[in-house]
């Protein structure tokens, strides 16, 4: 006697073929991107290390590719990503504070609401024109740091406010609840409870916002950063160089050889990347586990 | 006649009236334009177990999260009537919702511990009311009084969220015990427990009389019947009978009381 009548069977069968390719076809579709990548890097890391030396991060450009480095772009994207943090952070995560815990649930909030959404999917050329005559020309900031970091904090603003606004209500409300019986005040149980309950959520949504600014160059070129700094900037005011211009910069050269340094650059790059994500992760990391 | 020494005729008047810690007069609750709770009055005696029993839906604890206005934070709620402590109205406007709940504790259906140390979940509610005295004594003597504190006195420093359930429970008791309220409110705290973390909650309540008065929101008929002094039963959002504990579970009044302590529906 078997478990299962041969219909029953063959009809289970058939659900878990289709079930298995649907899992192939997911597998395959993650894999060609991992390839697809892989190869980008490849191609990078071929072309490039054997600009990368100590010289190369340790120079101002040059006309000559072998005295060429990156040091002034290097310094100016961090320089720009840190006043992007000052500005956008506080700012994006008090706004999102605000929506989800103090703002009505009217028309209002739904209007801001569907405006912030807009606004993520606002291609970046259009913020680098609107920092160009806000921050430039109006408030003449100049072709400074400041106003390259203004813009792009702009930029990122709407995805840290997304992505904070999930994190917040992600906190249960048994949580707020307790905190309300106690006789807390509405700002003492989200400093207290609902802030640090939701930090991790709100350190993803940075983390992926800062990744983006800090490859951007669409709104730099149209602000106007340099893209031949022999200098560093000294203060917040300074003219600067990023590390997307110099990339850019080098690529649109006729020389084989700046080719491979815009290569070599494109290496440093996403080595800060990966270490500014990789402290930022440390760090959710670490608060996530005192929370638990 | 020369003036005794003694309360006078006010003070004893009031004396009298402290009785009740808190007096429910004419109370209607709504959401939005449903009734939940209608015109029920009854007065909650100082340092006794009130239960409030029911089927569910019945209002029960509606009624019980507007003694220390948490209804405020559901959308559309609206009480009306008066709900008398001290001397005033809870929802008179000069009242401060936040001051109310620092007098009036409660004590959650599920377990609800900060995801913070045991030290820090009861520390934390004196300390942001401005408690200026050490906070060690007061965790020690607030987890004493949730006889907690043997089991957890050595890792008062670890998370909360390791506690087991009937442990979270009792820490969530004693954070509420540390602002010393002068009404606990508890709403089915025992309906997420094993029954050994039960009767412990229960023995604790017995302790906890003395120095408070408690109300309780149960759908456990039994734990009604062993813990409280008085009962009220409530169905569809109306007070059937409110009464002495014992009356309530052997000579009801109504029928409809008996009908459910005796089982028959709910």
């Amino acid at each position: 006697m078997s478990f299962s009548s041969e219909q029953e069977s063959r009809h289970l069968a058939r659900r878990h073929r289709k079930a298995k390719i649907f899992a192939l076809i997911c597998a395959a579709i993650t894999w060609s991107c991992v390839l697809l990548l892989g190869v980008l890097l490849y191609q990078v890391s071929v072309d490039g290390f054997k600009w990368l030396d100590w010289q190369f991060i340790s120079s101002f450009p040059s006309r000559f590719p072998e005295r060429a480095g990156i040091k002034s772009a290097l310094v100016g994207t961090i320089w720009l990503i840190s006043l992007v943090a000052v500005f956008s952070i506080p700012v994006g995560v008090s706004t999102a504070l605000y929506l989800e815990e103090f703002a009505g649930k009217g028309k209002l909030a739904k209007i801001i609401e569907v405006n912030i959404a807009n606004l993520a999917g606002v291609p970046s050329i259009v913020y680098g024109i609107l920092g160009l005559a806000i921050f430039v020309r109006y408030f003449a900031l100049e072709r400074s740091l400041i106003s390259g970091a203004l813009t792009m904090s702009l930029l990122i603003l709407p995805v840290i406010i997304i992505a904070s606004r999930e994190a917040i209500k992600t906190v249960p409300l048994s949580i707020r609840n307790a905190a309300y019986s106690l006789g807390a005040t509405k700002w003492q149980t989200t400093w207290s409870h609902v802030l640090p309950a939701s930090f991790p959520g709100i350190m993803t949504g940075v983390i992926l916002a800062l990744s983006r600014a800090i490859g951007e160059t669409a709104p730099l070129i149209m602000i106007g950063a340099l893209t031949f700094v022999a200098f560093l900037p000294e203060g917040p005011m300074d003219s600067f160089t990023a590390m997307p211009i110099q990339i850019y910069n080098w690529v649109s050269r006729p020389q084989q050889d700046f080719h491979e340094l815009a290569a070599a650059g494109i290496i440093v790059l996403l080595a800060v990347l990966l270490i500014m994500n990789a402290t930022a992760i440390y760090i959710r990391n670490k608060t996530e586990r005192r929370l638990k | 006649m020369s003036q005794v020494p003694g309360p006078s005729l006010a003070e004893q008047k009031l004396q009298m009236h402290k009785k009740s810690a808190l007096e429910l007069r004419n109370v209607n609750i709504f959401y939005a334009d449903n009734k939940a709770v209608n015109d029920v009055s009854f007065n909650i005696r100082r340092n006794k177990i009130t239960a409030i029993i029911g089927p569910s839906g019945c209002g029960k604890s509606t009624l019980l999260r507007s003694l220390n206005r948490m209804n405020d934070f559901v959308e559309g709620a609206r009480v009306e009537g008066e709900l008398i402590f001290g001397e005033e109205n809870l929802y008179s406007n000069d009242v401060d919702a936040v001051e109310v709940r620092r007098r009036i504790g409660m004590v959650f259906q599920k377990p609800n511990p900060f995801p913070k140390s045991i030290y820090n979940n009861i520390a934390w509610g004196p300390l942001i009311n401005g408690y200026k005295e050490s906070t060690d004594e007061l965790v020690e003597r607030s987890l004493k009084q949730a006889a907690l504190w043997e089991e957890v006195k050595d890792r008062l420093h670890e998370s909360a969220l390791n506690l087991s359930g009937g442990q979270q429970q009792r820490l969530c008791i004693a954070r509420a015990l540390a602002m010393e309220p002068e009404v606990l409110l508890m709403d089915e705290p025992c309906s997420a427990l094993d029954p050994i973390s039960t009767s412990y909650i229960e023995d604790l309540l017995f302790e906890l009389k003395s120095r408070y008065t408690i109300v309780i929101v149960t759908h456990n008929m039994q734990q009604a019947a062993r813990v409280s002094d008085y009962t009220a039963f409530m169905e569809m959002g109306d007070l059937i009978e409110f009464n002495v504990t014992k009356k309530i579970f052997t000579r009801p009044a109504m029928k409809r009381t008996e009908e459910y302590v005796t089982g028959r529906f709910g």
